[in-house]
């Protein structure tokens, strides 16, 4: 059954690839069975993993081709499935989104093009998941990263995009040597690529091999989830892309490399020494505040969300970090509990940073601008668009009853529980990580205060978004779909943790949900004996309770009492935009308080004709520095470039030349050989 | 079941009616120390109730986020006063969540307040949220500092629990850890509740401005639940602050004669810690905007000290 549904999705994401290409000079018929093709196949990816998670067991499947040096195999363990599960949700409400999205592109560019490769991407996406060997994880990894390459690349004639997907393939390159180099190590421990054959292996190999293989796997994939500090490419990337695109990447792509540091902490590693997770810890906690830093000063809405997905990773990897520090500690409760916050955070973060992805496309096909100081007032002409994405802001923010609130809580909880699990020094590092992370959510807030209003508040700060016009149906569609998700994983926050079980069942040898639950399904705690309580099903029913009490009936009282008049306008002539406050007006104060990271320059340039005092034009242009690219990328680009300079001295162009080359290695590797 | 809800009850009872005292009695005794006469200490219940009956003009700028801000706010802010102890050592809704639900129920209230500055399209209300949200978000770690070295004392997050701990453990908030958490949080409450030296509600001056800015286009019923609101919360945090740290006379249960006791004991605190910030009020002056980051800087020094304490002591 599970075999058949997952089997089935796969066909048809397939079949609905091809297909699409096949249409590409009908852009109509190809953009309804890509998006068509999409939709049924996550939908059967959705059944397939929720039966796979309820199952708890794992499904092996083998796959018709390969062979027995390369097998091609996937297996379905609950880890599996539930990163399944978040794709399918994920891209089902995409791909409904883009039955209208794609409309606008019908005839301008080729959808034949786009549906392939958007097919191709969640299907290879479906295999990294699932995937049960090396070899075989590798080359759907490639795939997934070709094809996400392909998909920034989409909107290729502009310069930017062309940048931001070449930083792309070369960061993941690296990133996918990396991996390779650690699965090559593993692999000849194992004598097997079967990644069952590497189940606790890590653990049992010398101490330094073992750390050198955790580095390799952390940056190998920290690369792909936006890791600081080898995220670089991901404030560049996802803007540019297409916003569905965008979604699917920030939402799910970049999850793939939490899905390899899950598998291989979790799966491959058994009692992991303790600098292993404060490493991880601690650069959570670094990618939570740098990313959530960044984008407070980015006023590209699109970009702005980028950085957002950076933050995140931050807080899944604190619960990780944690929980890898419970199971050097010898705490498998507290090491569940951590686990569950950080996979609970990636499906949340899937959840609403789709949804505000989505929000943003729609908002970017409406005024054609990704510049927040260009919109303004939206609330008006997209409402729900706007209510969608004031969801989505509430929900990234972490405040209640949404589920980023859920899954920070968690986070907090198993910070807390840390302090008391050892002796040693290390144990401030919870609290201290603790605090951080409330101040990261804290400015999240911020963040999103500016990210709803400017563009939904107040005045259209341009005509084009004067004259915006709300998003098509299937695009209202998906957002509210993910909408509803949201708000589904925020309230039902204690149905939906029984579903770890039996991936912390699987991973760590402990089902934690019964403790976790408390007041018969009200409530969750932190499964210690006195632990805090939280219900966010119960703070969404006072809310409704008092709105429906008081608020309902006194407001339509009051409504008769009140008049619409313009607002305070300091006696000028009127209120124009020119009044409101700006995204950079903003986030001023920061940019000032945080000057020693952001190094802010501005210049001003007035032009006038009589009196500096009367300016006819005014220039203003404020900028921020990127310390780690100027400090640490650019050189080292550099170095590359000269070293490539000095190598091509052996490139001769001539063929004899090259063969002389070829018989050498030859030669080396025969010596090599017989050595070894 | 009978019992709860009366306890309830007269939690929100205390909760609704003691606000607006509290904030009167800051504002007539801040008076008295600086020799003017000041408005009576029942003066913001007079204001609110003028303010309930009056009709309001709403900016034809404004959304419906504007309208549904008051109502947000204030039950956001009624919902963490319900999960802190008061009177007696239980919170009637402390299974709802405890102290981070009540710090993030704050912050719901003013999230959505800041949209509402925004919402307006003056440069006002964008002004007081840029500078809220700015100010709030840099308290937040050494709140979370504090609350994480009294959470570690008692091993959870629920006030409840937190009280209790603080009950058996009688004087134990001389301790070091115990102090340094105290004068982090008290550094954070009057960050967060708008007292001199890093707002003073009482200028309208754009220069000065924090959270008045934001809900100047304000008026009638609404700017009533938004200045009831802001009272309730500086309750709520004071009650946070004394009822963690100096849990005498904390019931074990709401019982008649104990019930007067507690109440008692809760006014005597509140009063004690009212005169405290008064003084401190009168004796500063307000800081500059851009110095109000080092402030929050040795609040977070000082939550830091408290959980080095924790262990060290």
């Amino acid at each position: 059954m599970i075999a058949k549904l997952f089997l089935s999705a796969f066909v048809v994401w397939l079949t609905g690839a091809v297909a699409a290409l096949a249409l590409g000079r009908h852009p109509a018929a190809a953009r309804r069975v890509a998006c068509g093709s999409a939709l049924v196949g996550s939908l059967l990816d959705l059944a397939g993993s929720m039966a796979a998670i309820f199952a708890g067991n794992s499904t092996v499947i083998g796959l018709p081709f390969g062979n027995p040096a390369f097998v091609c195999a996937i297996r379905i363990d609950p880890l599996s499935a539930f990163f399944n599960m978040t794709l399918g949700v994920l891209a089902a409400a995409v791909s409904l989104y883009s039955f209208g999205y794609l409309r606008e592109m019908e005839g301008k560019r080729n959808l034949g093009a786009f549906g392939f490769f958007l097919n191709l991407l969640l299907l290879s996406l479906a295999l990294v998941f699932t995937a049960s060997n090396a070899f075989f994880f590798l080359v759907a990894w490639e795939v997934m990263t070709l094809v996400a390459f392909c998909l920034i690349l989409f909107e290729h004639e502009k310069e930017q995009t062309r940048k931001a997907g070449m930083l792309f393939f070369i960061m993941s390159h690296a990133g996918t040597g990396l991996l390779l180099i650690a699965f090559l190590v593993l692999a000849s421990a194992s004598g097997s690529l079967d990644f069952s054959s590497f189940h606790l292996l890590a653990s049992r190999m010398p101490p330094l091999q073992q750390g050198a293989v955790f580095l390799l796997f952390l940056f190998g994939f920290g690369v792909k989830a936006g890791l600081v500090p080898v995220h670089i490419w991901l404030p560049d990337a996802h803007p540019v892309a297409p916003s569905n695109v965008s979604a699917l990447m920030s939402g799910i792509v970049i999850k793939a490399g939490i899905y390899g540091m899950a598998r291989v902490f979790f799966d491959f590693y058994g009692q992991p020494p303790l600098w292993m997770g404060t490493v991880v810890l601690a650069l959570g906690v670094a990618s939570a505040l740098l990313g959530v830093l960044y984008a407070l000063m980015a006023h590209d809405l699109k970009r702005l969300l980028a950085w957002h997905s950076i933050e995140n990773i931050g807080i899944i990897l604190m619960g990780f970090g944690a929980a890898l520090m419970f199971r050097a500690l010898g705490y498998d409760n507290l090491a569940a509990l951590a686990l569950i916050a950080g996979l609970y955070h990636t499906f949340n973060h899937a959840t609403f940073k789709g949804l505000l992805f989505l929000g943003a496309g729609a908002v970017v096909e409406a005024t054609h601008t990704r510049n927040m100081e260009e919109m303004g007032g939206l609330i008006r002409r997209m409402p729900v668009t706007a209510a969608c994405f004031l969801v989505g802001a509430v929900a990234i923010s972490g405040l209640p009853p949404l589920n980023g609130f859920v899954s920070e809580w968690l986070t907090y909880q198993a910070l807390l529980a840390g302090f008391g699990t050892t002796q040693s020094l290390t144990r401030v590092m919870f609290p201290i990580a603790g605090s951080l992370l409330a101040l990261t959510a804290a400015l999240a807030a911020v963040c999103f205060v500016k990210a709803f209003a400017i563009p939904f508040l107040a005045l259209p700060r341009s005509d084009k978004a004067a004259e915006a016009r709300e998003a098509s149906f299937p695009m209202l569609a998906g957002m509210t779909a993910l909408a509803a998700v949201s708000v589904a994983l925020g309230l039902g926050a204690t149905w939906f943790i029984p579903v770890f079980d039996p991936i912390t069942q699987q991973t760590l040898g402990v089902r934690v949900s019964a403790a976790l639950v408390t007041a018969h399904g009200w409530a969750l705690s932190p499964g210690t004996p006195h632990g805090g309580t939280i219900s966010t099903a119960g703070i969404a029913l006072f809310f409704l309770l008092a709105g429906a009490a008081f608020a309902l009936p006194l407001a339509l009282r009051w409504r008769r009492r009140s008049t619409r008049g313009p607002a305070w306008d300091c006696g000028l002539p009127g209120l124009t935009a020119d009044n409101e406050y700006t995204a950079t007006a903003f986030s001023k104060p920061l940019r000032m308080i945080f000057s020693a990271l952001y190094r802010p320059s501005r210049s001003i340039e007035a032009e006038y004709e009589v009196s500096p005092y009367y300016p006819s034009e005014i220039h203003f242009e404020s900028k921020i520095e990127h310390t780690l690219e100027k400090r640490f990328y650019d050189p080292l680009r550099e170095r590359i470039l000269a070293a490539a300079n000095r190598m091509r001295g052996i490139q001769a162009g001539s063929i004899n030349v090259y063969l002389a080359y070829i018989f050498i290695t030859l030669i080396l590797l025969l010596l090599f050989g017989v050595r070894g | 079941m009978i019992e709860r809800l009366i306890e309830s009850g007269a939690q929100l009872f205390l909760l609704l009616a003691l606000a607006p005292l509290v904030t009167g009695f800051i504002r007539k005794l801040k008076a008295k120390l600086q020799t003017r006469r000041g408005p009576g200490i029942v003066q913001p219940y007079r204001d609110l109730g003028k303010l309930f009956r009056k009709s309001m003009v709403i900016p034809e700028t404004a959304s419906w986020i504007f309208t549904a801000t008051p109502w947000i706010l204030f039950f956001s802010t009624v919902l963490a006063g319900m999960m802190i102890p008061m009177v007696t050592a239980e919170a009637p809704l402390g299974l709802f969540g405890g102290a981070l639900a009540v710090i993030y129920l704050l912050g719901l209230g003013r999230f959505f307040l800041a949209l509402s500055g925004l919402d307006t399209g003056t440069s006002f209300g964008g002004l007081g949220s840029s500078r809220e949200m700015t100010i709030s978000a840099l308290a937040e770690p050494a709140l979370m500092l504090a609350i994480f070295t009294v959470a570690i004392g008692a091993g959870s997050t629920s006030m409840s629990e937190i009280a209790r701990t603080a009950i058996e453990q009688h004087w134990r908030f001389f301790a070091p850890a115990q102090m340094f958490a105290f004068a982090a949080l008290a550094l954070v409450l009057i960050a967060e509740t708008g007292h001199i030296p890093v707002d003073n509600p009482a200028t309208h001056l754009e220069l000065t401005m924090i959270h008045e800015a934001m809900i100047l286009e304000y008026s009638g019923p609404y700017l009533a639940l938004v200045e009831w609101a802001a009272s309730i919360k500086q309750l709520v945090l004071m009650t946070l602050l004394i009822n963690c740290f100096w849990p005498l006379g904390l019931q074990p249960a709401w019982s008649g004669f104990g019930a007067l006791w507690g109440i008692g004991w809760l006014l005597a605190k509140l009063l004690f810690l009212s005169c405290a910030i008064v003084l401190l009020e009168t004796t500063n002056a307000k800081m500059r905007l851009f110095r109000i980051p080092e402030l929050l800087a040795v609040a977070f020094t000082l939550g830091s000290l408290a959980l080095v304490s924790t262990f060290l002591f």
